[in-house]
């Protein structure tokens, strides 16, 4: 009995942190809309700031305030973050301000590198919290005690602002409908900015009140966002109770999912947000979304346009020089070219549910690292030759879209994204996990191309007809009915019911072509690279292709080409300095502010001025 | 903060190397090295001044066949894909001799099953995994470091002598942790028949709950306790332990926790009377460590590591197997590697020729904390070849003939 | 003869009686106009005839066939039209390939990949783009278009699998006065030459006088009146509704186009979607 209890309460201690964080998440997107992918790394900040203070405050007051000195300071950052990156692309649609969060993750993680230096810093203990307390024959840190205080005092004090104070009700009130606090003559842009201050403050106190059961690493960003993402999308987004509650089941969840099924941790926890999703679609506390609530889809894009001639002579000059670059390139310039080409197509497949769908995937690793690992197993395990798996990969990615798409196109919005990233973090946390047939973070080795297509130059060729071939495939399917009625659906769900179209049987059926195209990317990186791990199926393989999409351009057919080219060249450029990933980071915010038509869009801009203006006369209706 | 001016020198020495590689080509032994520089720097910063001082020695001393050596450093961002292609760059664009480095199994586990598909020279510098030699061994694959197999082993000796019957374990869920349970398992039950492991804990890697493992840890009433949890969860471990009082009367036997790597960042509560594999570097009086720690404090302004001391030692074998192959052609180094000896700061080492793994050993002791850090007493260096499997059973674990 | 029987049709949310008992006939070629105040209910009567909206009672028979229960996609097969009050087309897409891609869905073919879709019934496409006036605008993007063409090639599209019943929801909501005399005549010259019944609501009441052939009018879920514009026009109790009087209700109307008040009625109509 005793025994429970501690448990219990452990649970509820380890919930603290992660319902600070969850909360702050929760109200940024409840009012702003924006999903801020960096407020782990605004948890990780907190930490590493509260630890500074707490060495130069001495005892009991000075340890709270660190924690509350640590709080304002991450608030103050948010609030640079928020002025800075977040507020010129309000309007954008969202996947632009998701990127842009992304840069903000790259740039915190270098410069607190930078500051902080690279060793891992162990929190000081809580004056006068240093002891444990007896119940019954089992002991129970103090400060656990004080941390399950703690987060029913901000629970307290939150539902207080938000329900007895003006600003807390005008905050609510923006929450449901934005324009109407406009009408009542708040100045919008102070309160996502108040908004984005508590948000991120809450995040800095959780890091730092958690500094006496843990430190300060710089693992932490990325090691709370899963779990927090998890917890807002199963309270509900935007709902302050709903986080707690859900922060509560999750911690309790891993308390005892411990004690029961050890070896299966990290799955629990994204298995019950899936089953959560799947029958309460808007979390235990959300309210389902209204039309037109998730950001603006941007302008509406220019109709598809047959290829042009000069269009068909540039694509087959390109294929030719592609073809011809064995006879004067090195081997490493065709290795290069592979990688360049399995990113297109990866990015291509994204596209096609995104860019022409509407539907913005977080979890396209699921179907990338899912045909790798079907090609890996069917070699390791059946010693399937490389000709027979590089079938097989497709087909077994596109069976996991067809499971995974089943439940995440009935969704759409923030909700579809999160659906997905959760089924991406289930497959990935099966890798990992079933350690006896995919051999955990040891992945499958050996897994080499047959004789004849072992040399790099004749692998090389392989990766040029398949993944050209896969391009070009994705490519005519925006061409054909089928495509049309995808973007159909996107454009106006309305309308194509209206016309017999089944909006989700498309959207479905688009999810699972999206998925062979992304297995059979996930099949040719696998022999290519020899062997497969988790690696690549984790959410930062997603967001290589949400990046590459967004950097070339939502709206052009072309943009993933263009931005899978620069992507992976940038990357292998960028990787031999130093402090490549603060440069990365910027360079994504500065291309989310600056261009955010991607690269195609600034060829296409760059055309329209140098040329005469036949795109003109478009305008007038307007 | 002098740390912060190493990574800074350590850049611009890396952004010379990759723009003076021209300029150089001619007269220069070119090396590659790849780590994740980014992913672990605590861990793979000391690695790297060691393989650099390492290299500035060498070539002080007139280098390697009248050549001098040059490193060439890349990040590989803790992705095994990634360390594949920046593989090929650095033989075919850079044109290294063969390559060294990364400390993650998985990125070690990646670059052997290339160096065999390619017939490269790969030198696993820091990465555990037992099956980098054994299950997924290859001719052209050799590893330094003392494996997960050699260092748990070294424990369950320690474990053996001590009359506790009932063993808990707790480990990262992951391939390194379940390897260093299962050669501890072996290895104990092979000496002790009678114990029985009670309970085993496999937290997330780095995502421990620290309060909840040990609470089950407790429940299952234990006489000791085989850590091998790293890092911050380490850290969490050892106060949420102390605290709830699970290393009371008990034996904890903690692998790798004697490095400094691990037992630094915990200052004051480094736990005590833990019985460790580590590196003592402090205490070591064989002269030729002590010039090692003397020179490394000297060029760095900082102590050594035990990765500091697997770099160094990298680079030395590479020097020694070049110099005895006489030639840089893959062919010629790795029948070099094949049985080459050498003098380390840690004593002589031998890459045996069966399995391509090295006889460097580690060093087991029992902590406690001095001055407010956490120190290895008591220690003894156990040499490497005392703990690696016999012929017969490494012909049976080593599908590879060569 | 009618083809179109609604029989006690009733929905209530919340306890509150949306639509109570409607019923109403309609015949091949004629013009029937639903008018009523904010809030009577016209909206959800669409909904439901269109399978937006499931009615608590009653039914809807197209030559027989019941429409209740099937799905707006199904509804559509069975030969129902229809035009939104906020006009719903693909920006991305050319006013052509607007309509293209109804004759693909018509003809069963979204699912095929060849030929491209723009490439696709062309002809069929061509003469329904004449047929409202849009075939000079036809390779325009439907985003670029005026307000009033929105609505001409909305009619296009539903008509392009030759339905027999057009519903047609505030048709000429937020356009200039002039253009709502062309729309409805073309909508009346289209329907007398292909003989299809259409129900649509409207609050001009100048466009439901000129062109109506008969008028139902629903106050609070409930029929007020069904008959000829003259009879609803002389109708004591319909005036009354329509503030108490006055021989038209024409005035009102100008300062309050379609887009007004009600719309949130529609907004809600277009979230159940």
């Amino acid at each position: 009995m005793d025994f429970f209890v501690v448990q219990i309460l452990t649970g509820l201690s380890n919930a603290a942190a992660l319902f600070l964080v969850a909360s702050g998440l929760s109200i940024i997107f409840g009012v702003t809309r924006v999903v801020n992918f960096s407020h782990g790394s605004f948890y990780m900040l907190g930490a590493f700031i509260g630890y500074s203070l707490m060495t130069v405050l001495p005892g009991f007051i000075g340890f709270w305030a660190s924690i509350l000195l640590a709080g304002v300071a991450v608030g103050v950052i948010g609030l640079i973050v928020e002025m800075g990156v977040l507020r010129p692309i309000y309007k954008s649609p969202e996947l632009f301000q998701l990127v842009a969060t992304f840069g903000v993750i790259l740039v915190i993680q270098d410069l607190t590198l930078l500051i902080w230096g690279p060793d891992d810093l162990i929190g000081k203990r809580s004056p006068g919290f240093e002891g444990v307390v007896k119940i019954g024959d089992q002991l129970l840190p103090s400060y656990d005690l004080v941390l399950i205080f703690l987060s029913f005092l901000v629970l307290g004090g939150l539902w207080f602002l938000f329900n007895k104070t003006r600003v807390g009700i005008l905050v609510r009130a923006a929450t449901q409908d934005r324009e109407m606090v406009g009408a009542l003559g708040v100045n919008q842009s102070w309160l996502f900015s108040g908004v984005f201050f508590l948000g991120s403050a809450l995040a800095g106190i959780g890091g730092a009140a958690q500094l006496p059961k843990g430190g300060a690493d710089l693992l932490m960003d990325f090691n709370i966002l899963a779990p927090v993402f998890v917890v807002v999308v199963i309270g509900g987004m935007g709902s302050i109770p709903g986080a707690f509650v859900a922060a509560l089941i999750i911690s309790e969840l891993n308390v005892f999912g411990v004690q029961l099924l050890p070896q299966s941790t990290l799955v629990l926890m994204f298995v019950v947000m899936a089953v959560v999703l799947i029958f309460r679609p808007w979390g235990l506390f959300g309210r389902p979304e209204t039309l037109g609530s998730h950001g603006s889809q941007g302008p509406p894009e220019a109709p598809l346009r047959a290829f042009s001639g000069r269009l068909w002579l540039a694509l087959a000059a390109a294929a030719i020089a592609l073809t011809a670059v064995p006879l004067f390139g090195g081997t490493f310039l065709q290795v290069l070219l592979a990688d360049v080409i399995i990113a297109c197509l990866f990015a291509t497949s994204l596209h096609f549910i995104l860019g022409l769908g509407g539907l913005v995937s977080f979890g396209h690793a699921a179907t990338f690292g899912g045909g790798a690992y079907a090609a890996a197993l069917l070699v390791q395990y059946a010693e399937a030759p490389m000709e027979m798996a590089m079938l097989f990969a497709p087909l077994a990615a596109g069976l996991l879209a067809l499971v995974i798409g089943w439940f995440c196109v009935r969704l759409s919005g923030v909700y579809f994204a999160m659906l997905t990233l959760a089924f991406a973090q289930v497959v990935w946390s099966v890798a990992f996990q079933w350690g006896d047939v995919t051999g955990g973070d040891d992945g499958i080795l050996g897994i080499w191309p047959s004789a004849w297509a072992s040399g790099t130059t004749a692998y090389y060729y392989l990766v040029l007809t398949l993944g050209l071939g896969g391009i070009a495939t994705l490519l005519f399917m925006a061409y054909t009915p089928f495509g049309y009625a995808l973007r159909g659906g996107r454009d106006s769900a309305l309308r194509s019911e209206a016309i017999g179209i089944n909006v989700r049987l498309v959207q479905w059926s688009a999810f699972i072509f999206a998925g062979f195209m992304s297995g059979l990317a996930g099949a040719l990186f696998v022999f290519a690279k020899g062997s497969i791990f988790p690696t690549e199926l984790e959410i930062a393989r997603s967001f290589d292709a949400l990046i590459i999409v967004f950097l070339g351009g939502v709206q052009s057919l072309f943009g993933p080409l263009a931005g899978g080219v620069v992507f992976t060249l940038l990357q292998d450029w960028l990787s031999r300095f130093e402090y490549w990933r603060l440069f990365l980071g910027l360079m994504i915010i500065g291309i989310v502010i600056l261009l955010p038509n991607g690269l195609v869009g600034v060829g296409q801009w760059v055309r329209n001025r140098l040329g005469a203006a036949p795109g003109k006369p478009e305008e007038e209706a307007a | 903060m002098y740390r912060k001016l190493v990574g800074l020198t350590a850049a611009a020495a890396m952004a010379a190397n990759v723009m003076g590689t021209a300029a150089f080509a001619a007269d220069t032994i070119k090396i590659g090295d790849i780590n994740s520089y980014k992913r672990l720097p605590g861990h793979t910063i000391p690695y790297k001044n060691g393989a650099v001082l390492a290299i500035e020695t060498i070539n002080a001393a007139g280098g390697v066949m009248g050549k001098q050596l040059e490193l060439v450093s890349r990040d590989d961002q803790g992705k095994p894909g990634e360390a594949i292609k920046i593989a090929e760059e650095l033989f075919t664009s850079d044109e290294v001799v063969m390559i060294s480095g990364s400390l993650f199994s998985h990125v070690g586990l990646a670059l052997a099953s290339y160096a065999g598909q390619k017939k490269r020279l790969y030198l696993a510098a820091e990465p555990l995994a037992d099956a980098l030699v054994w299950g997924k061994g290859n001719r052209y694959t050799f590893r330094l470091r003392p494996s997960t197999h050699m260092q748990a082993s070294m424990l369950a000796e320690i474990a053996a002598e001590n009359p506790a019957k009932r063993w808990a374990t707790i480990a990262p869920n992951y391939a390194y942790g379940k390897d260093a349970v299962a050669a501890f398992k072996k290895a104990l039950m092979a000496k002790r028949p009678d114990v029985e492991f009670v309970t085993e804990q496999w937290p997330g890697l780095f995502k421990i709950d620290a309060g909840a493992e040990i609470q089950a840890l407790e429940a299952s009433k234990p006489d000791a306790v085989y850590n091998v949890t790293f890092g911050g969860d380490l850290a969490k471990f050892v106060r949420e332990g102390e605290l709830r009082g699970l290393f009371k009367d008990r034996l904890i036997l903690g692998l790798l926790t004697g490095e400094p790597e691990y037992l630094d960042p915990l200052k004051d509560e480094a736990p005590e009377g833990w019985v460790v594999t580590g590196y003592p570097w402090y205490d070591i009086a064989e002269p030729a460590h002590k010039a090692f720690v003397a020179d490394y404090q000297k060029r760095w302004d900082d102590y050594p590591r035990i990765g500091s001391l697997v770099g160094y030692n990298t680079m030395l074998s590479i020097a020694a197997a070049i110099e005895k192959a006489g030639s840089t052609e893959t062919e010629a180094l790795v029948d070099a590697m094949k049985g080459l000896t050498l003098d380390t700061p840690s004593g002589e080492i031998t890459y045996r020729a069966i399995d391509h793994q090295s006889t460097m050993g580690a060093w087991v002791g029992t902590t406690t904390v001095k001055d407010g850090k956490g120190k290895m007493i008591d220690w003894a260096y156990k040499k490497g070849a005392n703990y690696l499997p016999s012929d017969a059973e490494v012909k049976k674990l080593r599908p590879a003939t060569d | 003869m009618s083809f179109l029987e609604v029989r006690g049709l009733t929905k209530s949310f919340g306890g509150v009686n949306a639509v109570n008992a409607v019923s109403l006939d309609l015949k091949e070629g004629e013009l029937l106009a639903l008018i009523g105040p904010n809030g009577a209910g016209k909206t959800t009567c669409f909904n439901m005839l269109y399978g937006q909206l499931k009615p608590d009672e009653g039914s809807v028979k197209l030559n027989g066939r019941e429409l209740i229960g099937q799905t707006p996609r199904k509804i559509w097969r069975m030969g129902v039209g229809r035009t939104f009050q906020i006009t719903a087309t693909y920006a991305s897409m050319t006013v052509m390939e607007n309509v293209q891609m109804a004759l693909i869905s018509h003809h069963r073919g979204i699912f095929s990949v060849w030929p491209p879709a723009s490439r696709r019934h062309r002809p069929e496409a061509h003469a329904l783009l004449e047929l409202v006036g849009m075939e000079s605008q036809a390779e325009r993007a439907a985003s670029v278009l005026a307000y009033g063409d929105l609505k001409r090639l909305e009619l296009a599209i539903a008509l392009a699998h030759s339905p027999r019943l057009l519903l047609m929801d505030e048709p000429t909501a937020g356009m200039a006065p002039k253009e709502r005399v062309g729309l409805m005549q073309l909508t009346a010259d289209i329907v007398k030459e292909r003989k299809i019944g259409v129900l649509f609501t409207e609050h001009d009441m100048d466009v439901v006088f000129a062109h109506a052939h008969r008028v139902l009018v629903l106050n609070r879920g409930e029929i007020l009146a069904d008959g000829s514009v003259d009879e609803v026009r002389a109708n004591p109790r319909v005036q009354e509704v329509y503030l108490g009087g006055g021989s038209t209700f024409g005035e009102q109307e100008d300062a309050d186009t379609g887009q007004s008040a009600d719309g949130s009625v529609d907004k809600e109509g277009l979230a159940n979607a």
